[in-house]
This record gives C-alpha cells, structure tokens and sequence, in this order.
C-alpha cells in the first residue's frame, strides 16, 4: 500500500508555461493541443470584448479568447511573439476547442502534485475560481490555471 | 469491455435493420390491399422472418415469438392456404405497429410486451386457430378447386406431407419421434451458425439424444479450424410439429443436407421410404385460389384508400451503413482540399511567367476539376431519396381516411428526388401536418363531393422534384380550396388582422401561417387545435426553406414547400459593411434596392421605415445591430436588401453587394455557441472566416432593440 502510494506521488504533470502581463502561468499540457502563430481573427458581433473572434484551423471554426482581457490584465498590442494556445476543453457538444491569447510562451515544466500549493485570494489579481493552485520553483511563481473552469465561464457566462 | 461494445454495435444494426423490416413489412401490407401479389407477401414474410431471427439470437424472446405468430399467418398467405382478406391485413398492420413498440422497448433497455401486443396477439391467434380458409370469401359455392385443396388427410402421402404442418398449426397431435440427419457443408461457420445454439433449441422442444460422426474430421496438422468437418444424428421425441423442426434448421438450410424422418406413428408421412431432403415442400397450388380469395377481399374494403400501387418507391437496396460523423470528416477534409486548391490557383495567377507555369496551371486547372467533382459526390453521401418519408403516407392516409369517413386516393410522385438527410428527417413532422391539414380540411366528404359534381373519391397528390439548387415538394388536393371569406372573418374574430385591412388573395391565404389561427369548425383529434401552419411554417424557415400556399374555392389547395438541397452547403449573396464581410442565404433575398431619399421616412423620431413598391418596410441598420464602423450612416448612400422571414420583410442596411457563391456551412456552435443573427460561419478561399447571417433571428433581435430604444423613448 505504502509502495503504491510513493508510485503515485512520483508521477510528475507536465504544465506549459506562458507569460501574460509579466507573470507566469501554467496549464496542464493535456489539455493543449497546439501552438498557432496569430493569425487574422474574423470579429463575431454581440461577445464579450475578450471574444476577439474566430479563426480557421484546418476546417474547424474555433473561437479565439484574449486571456490578459479575460483576466483583467489590460490590453497588450498583438505582436509576432504573441501565441494562440489551442485548448481542448469538455463542452456542451463533446470537446471543444478553443484558441487562447497569451503574450510569449516560455516552456514545459514537470511538476509533482506536492509541489503545488492551493490557490491564495490574491485581491485584484486573477479570479480564483480559474486558479488550480500555485507553484513556486527557484523563488519564481507559477500560477496555474483550470483552463477548463475558464473557457466554460467564457464561454457559456459571455 | 471490447466485447461489450462489439456487441452493443451489432445489436444497433439488429434494431436498424428491423426498423427498416417493419417498414418494408407496413408498405407490402398495404400494398396487399389493391390485389394479392405474391412478390409483396413473400417480401413481408422475409422482414418478418429476418425480425424474428434476430430477436431470436439477440435474445428479445418477446418479439421473436410474437413475430413467429405473425410469420406463421404469412406462411400460409404465402402458399395460398390462406386468403388475403381485409380483417386479416390490418390484424396484421396492428402486428407491425406492436412489433415496432416492442423494438422500440428493447433498444430502450426495457424489453417487454405492451398491452396492445397483447390485444394483437390474441386477435393472431384466434385467425391462426380458426378456419383455415383459402378463399375467405362469400363464395363458397363456386370454387370447387380451392374447397379440395386444403384437406390434407385423406390425400396422397407426398401432398399431405407438404401440407401436413400448414394445415394444422396448431394441432401438433401427441407426442412424435423424429429422426434429424443433419449434414452441414464446411462452410457452415462462416455464416456465423452455431450447431450448438440449434441443438439447444431443438432441446426446447422436447427429449433430444444426439450421435455426432466426426469420420469427416482431417488429421491434426490438416485440419482448418474455421470450416465444419462433423455431422449430427438428432432423435428428439415430444410433441413437435415438422414445422417447428423446419424452423430451427432454417437459417442453415441453403449450406446443409437436412432430412427429417418421422419414426414413431405408422402410417405418418414420416414414414415415407425417401424422407424429404431439404426439398422445398412442394406446394399444394391451388389453381386459382389466391387470385379467388383476394378480388372479393378487396372489394370488401372500398372504404380504405386506393394507394396506387404502381406508385410504390423501391429504392435500391444496394446500400451501406455509415455513421454521420465519418462523413462530415469526409466533407470538411474536402472542403479543405477546395480551399487548397483555390490558394494554390491564386498563387499560379499571380506568379511571373515562366517555363514551368504553364504546366502548373494545367495541372491546378485539373485539379481544380477533380476537386469539385469529388466535393460534389462526397456531399451526396448525405443524400436520401425522399420516399424515406414519403413512404409513410398510405399508411396514415388509409388510417385518416377511414376515421373521418372520406375516399383518398393517394399519389405519390418523384419519391426517387433526394436531399439530405438532416433536411430529409426534419421536414417529416410538416408534411404530416400538411397531409392531415389536406384531409381533414381540404378533401370533403362523398356526399358533398358528389353534390358539386366531383367524383366521390379526393385526390392527395405529394410530389416532389429538384428545381435549380432546391427541392419543392408539393402538397396537392382536389378538395373545397380555402374559403377567403371565412379566412377573414375567423383572422378579424382572432384579432389577428385590423379591421379595414385591405388584402390581396394571395395575402389571404397566407394567412393560415398565422400562429393561434384554425378554421376548422370543430376541434377534431386529426386537426384544429390552431397550432400547426405557424409551426410547419415556421420549421421550414428553419430548414432555411420557404412555403408558399395556392387555393382555388371549390377547386383545391396547393401547398408548396422549397427547401435546399442539402444544409451543409448555402447559396451565398456576399454583403460588406465597413470592414466587415458577411454571407447572406440568397433563399432569404427578395431584393437588393439603392433607396431613393423620397423613400424613406422616419417615424416619431427614430422608427425608420422604407418605401417598398406598396409596403412600408422596418429599416435594419446592420451596423447598429453588428456594432461595426460603416462607411456610412446615411441610408440614400448605401444599399437596402429587402429579406423576409416567417413573413416578416425588412430591409436590411449594408455598404456593398459582393459576389454570390456557393458557400460550406460550418457549425459557430460546435466549438463556441450559437450567437443571435448569425447562422454558422464559413471559410473564404484565403482561408479567412466569414461568418452566415440569420435573418429570423436577426430580425427578432432587431424588434427587440427596437422595442427597448421606443421603451427609452416614452
């Protein structure tokens, strides 16, 4: 028993990291699909500002949402360096996909679930009810983010 | 796991393939009733038979042994030992429609008998019991022939063999000892028979020793393992008819020598020196008697319908499963592909000449042919002959008819005209309204036909045929047409209409599209509850399609339905507003106007409506609505597209009309969710989205913005 439980806690997540506003995130490499260079973004009227729009990926008609607008981070111009993180989500017709905003991406990190602290309220920062936990790794903090929770309320709330 | 899921698949098919049985099984009944033919009930004694194998195997013992009492009535229909009446085609109709709920609760995962399954059960047996009679009809007196024929016992071993079991189904006498030589061909497994599971069977029946000779059975190193190398000696002893024995041995019959022998009673066909060999029992051929025993049946029957039998679809069996979604992969792929295609002939038209560039715009031009052609045959996977539901009509006809006590005939055109699927299920539920609008309404009853001189039977005609990119399928009735006067006052009564409204006929009609409107004097359980035009009308709409009444008073009514061909592809009108491109369904598109000033004006203040031929229309600023930076706000300046919907008309303010194509639909929902005002997106040849504008729910989204802005106002 005591042998299955030290297999468990020895089996690392993988998170992607990105940046957005200067602070870095994480999600849960599972649900990321692919990585998209920006890309011309068709406005759909009568969304929520944070719904740039949707874009063509190979047939499909994803939605692309800006997470700095999302999170309350402000607007930051699109650049070459900016990213579309293309997600896979559970959603109210099987997966969805959807395209995510972020400003840079910076690399893959594997994490112990020990290593992960619960989310603290960080007053006026982002809403918690999008935070999976926190994690801080060489005095560096990583906020990681339920990318499901989040693209849901964007999507079904907007 | 695996296992669990094959199998839950293949059970799938079973309950498919029995959807589509008792379909076949409904229409040859029906057919049966203008004239025997023999075709017909052999094809409905195959669904059943096939119904009951399966439930067999599948382990429905439900439906498996209801069904055998209605196989066992058609066997006997089949070789003429028993008439086609009238009473025993719609027993068997009742079969079908209990048979169809008892598949209906096994695919729910709650097997059973309903009550009514009983009812009809009861009424089977009870035929199946009584007289075997082969001419059912009153006269009795002038068919010698079919009198001798089905009296068996005092008769030649070899006939009354044959005929033996027909004739006394359920009279299996005491208990019997048969002797089975079962011999199958190597071949057996690989339709998928199981000796075992028929011994079993036979176990059911009675005492079962079984001998098995396995001198056939190759040495080890030779023997293929899939291939069947044994034979069987049966003795069963109980109380078995050689029917039953014919049963069990029926699905293995074609790849098997089978020879039953009776070995108990003297004097017992089985005792035949030669036992039959898995001969088909000859039949006992009553000159004559079916074609006796249907013409009176007939006859008797005048009330019901006459569904032309001529008229009968028969789609071509030739056909495979495959799901939906590995076909719209298909079409989005090859969509794709046509996108590529168009980016590759850009790239070629704009390249500086060289040698090779002709070559490669020979190639692209090539390819650009193939492409559409493949495109064009991918999207015909999706389609369907409308008979699929057509094909429900002489049944419902036949029912209606005979409630309200009226004569139809009911004809059926271009049932081979296809359209898609999605289209082809949705636009089902409307035509049943129309048909039974058309009988209840339309049609009048015998007397009053003959009293204006019309013959004393209606004629409902259902036609359908393609016309450019669309189908029409055509509701037709030769009843009292629709009454204008009545029309009015019932819609003025309704508040429906203004008092000194001043309407053309055309208007009049289309008034019954009207929700909450009805005219029928009484609410009757066929029709008249007032819902249903608005909602026929309105699912059309839906479907993207339009629906058009003509009427002539004492003449008949023409409903007309135009419909797309297919919902995964839209013939598209390109409309630009500032910087944005919008597709507009040409369908929806009356007309395209460059207003002039003195057309338009403006009503308490922010109201703008526009002078169309005789009609004031709402104007819709679409940059208002879509909230995008126009090229101007001024409405002289730029061009107004006149669309309607469920009735409604608006003009719908743009900057520019862009070129008309034919676009692919794409789904907004799948990965985002529905937006009001738009009706799905789809991609340009750059690549680039474009999204689709719905104009009902433009417009709804239009008066309700309109009704906030009054709301400020006041």
């Amino acid at each position: 028993m005591t042998v299955v439980h030290k297999a468990v806690e020895e089996v690392k997540q993988q998170y992607l990291s990105f940046i957005l506003a200067g602070e870095q995130y994480g999600v849960d490499v599972v649900r990321v699909q692919e990585l998209k260079g920006w890309d011309s973004v068709t406005r759909v009227p009568s969304t929520p500002p944070y719904v740039l729009g949707v874009i063509n990926l190979r047939g499909a008609i994803v939605p692309v949402i800006d997470l700095r607008i999302r999170l309350h981070l402000g607007q930051a111009p699109y650049g070459p360096a900016t990213v579309i993180v293309v997600v896979r989500v559970p959603g109210a017709r099987g997966e969805r996909t959807v395209g995510l905003v972020v400003d840079a991406m910076n690399s893959v990190h594997d994490i112990a679930p020990s290593a992960i602290r619960p989310p603290p309220s960080l007053p006026g920062k982002v809403d918690d009810r999008f935070l999976e936990g926190i994690m801080v790794e060489g005095g560096k903090l990583m906020l990681l983010l339920d990318v499901a929770a989040l693209v849901t309320s964007s999507i079904e709330d907007g | 796991m695996t296992i669990d899921l094959e199998m839950a698949e293949i059970i799938n098919v079973f309950f498919q393939e029995s959807d589509e049985g008792l379909d076949a099984m409904e229409s040859g009944l029906l057919s049966l009733e203008g004239g025997s033919d023999c075709e017909a009930i052999n094809t409905i004694f195959r669904a059943a038979h096939s119904i009951k194998g399966g439930a067999g195997t599948f382990g429905f013992g439900e439906i498996s042994k209801f069904t055998h009492a209605v196989e066992t009535l058609l066997d006997q229909m089949r070789n003429g030992t028993r008439g086609v009446s009238a009473e025993t085609v719609q027993v068997l109709l009742q079969a079908v429609d209990a048979m169809r709920e008892m598949v209906a609760l096994a695919r729910a995962g709650t097997p059973g008998r309903p009550a009514a399954a009983d009812a009809v059960g009861a009424r089977l047996i009870e035929i199946l019991e009584g007289p075997v009679d082969p001419a059912e009809a009153p006269t009795t007196t002038a068919a010698p022939e079919a009198v001798a024929t089905p009296e068996p016992p005092a008769q030649a071993p070899a006939a009354a063999f044959a005929a033996g079991p027909l004739v006394q189904p359920a009279a299996p006498g005491g208990p019997a000892h048969w002797r089975i030589r079962f011999v199958p061909h190597a071949s057996l497994f690989e339709t998928c028979n199981d000796p075992l599971r028929m011994f079993m069977q036979l176990e059911s029946l009675g005492r079962l020793t079984v001998q098995v000779f396995s001198k056939g059975v190759p040495a080890l190193t030779e023997i293929e393992p899939t291939q069947c190398h044994l034979s069987w000696t049966l003795d069963l002893h109980g109380a078995v008819t050689q029917e039953q024995l014919v049963e069990v041995f029926d699905w293995v019959d074609s790849n098997s020598s089978i020879g039953y022998e009776r070995l108990d009673e003297p004097g017992s066909p089985g005792n035949l020196p030669a036992p039959a060999v898995r001969a088909p029992a000859p039949m006992p051929e009553p000159p004559s008697a079916p074609t006796a025993a249907v013409a009176p049946a007939a006859a008797a029957a005048p009330e019901g319908p006459t569904a032309a039998p001529a008229s009968r679809a028969n789609v071509d069996a030739s056909s495979i499963r495959v799901g939906t979604e590995k076909v719209d992969a298909l079409i989005n792929l090859v969509g794709e592909l046509v996108i590529t295609q168009s980016m590759l002939g850009r790239f070629a038209e704009g390249a500086d000449a060289g040698k090779d560039l002709e070559l490669l715009r020979r190639g692209l031009a090539h390819l650009s042919r193939n492409t559409r052609e493949l495109q064009e045959s991918v999207l015909k996977i999706r389609m369907l002959p409308i008979s699929f539901s057509f094909n429900r009509f002489p049944r419902l006809v036949r029912e209606l008819s005979r409630k309200l006590e009226k004569k139809v005939e009911l004809r059926l055109r271009g049932e081979n005209t296809e359209l898609d699927k999605i289209v082809l299920e949705k636009i089902g539920d409307p035509l049943v309204h129309l048909v039974r609008n058309s009988l209840d309404h339309g049609l009048e009853s015998p007397a009053a036909r003959i009293a204006s001189g019309k013959s004393e039977t209606g004629v409902l005609e259902l036609n359908a045929y393609h016309q450019g990119g669309s189908v029409i399928i055509e509701v037709k009735d030769d009843g009292a047409g629709l009454d204008c006067t009545k029309i009015l006052a019932k819609a003025r009564e309704r508040h429906l209409l203004a008092d000194d409204a001043v309407l053309s006929e055309e208007q009049i009609h289309n008034l019954i599209f009207l929700p909450g409107f009805s005219t029928a004097e009484s609410v009757s359980d066929v029709s008249g509850r007032g819902v249903g035009m608005d909602v026929v009308r309105r699912n059309i709409t839906d479907l993207g399609g339009h629906v058009q009444i003509s009427s002539e008073q004492g003449r008949g009514s023409t409903i007309r339905i135009r419909l797309p061909l297919t919902l995964a592809i839209l013939e598209g009108q390109m409309l630009r507003v500032g910087r944005e491109t919008y597709v507009m369904s040409l369908v929806s598109i009356i007309e395209t106007v460059q207003p002039r000033p003195d057309h338009l004006h403006t009503v308490s203040g922010h109201a703008e409506l526009f002078k169309h031929r005789d009609e004031y229309l709402p104007v819709l600023r679409l940059h208002e609505i879509f909230d995008i930076e126009p090229d101007s706000r001024d409405i002289a300046s730029g061009l107004l597209v006149v669309a309607e919907s469920d009735g409604r008309r608006v003009a719908i303010l743009v900057d520019e009309l862009q070129a008309q194509q034919q676009v692919v639909i794409k789904s907004l929902d799948r990965n985002y969710k529905q937006v009001p005002g738009l009706a799905g997106a789809t991609i340009h040849g750059d690549g680039t989205v474009a999204l689709i504008l719905d104009v009902p729910s433009l417009i709804a989204k239009f008066s309700a913005r309109t009704a906030a802005s009054v709301g400020r106002a006041a």
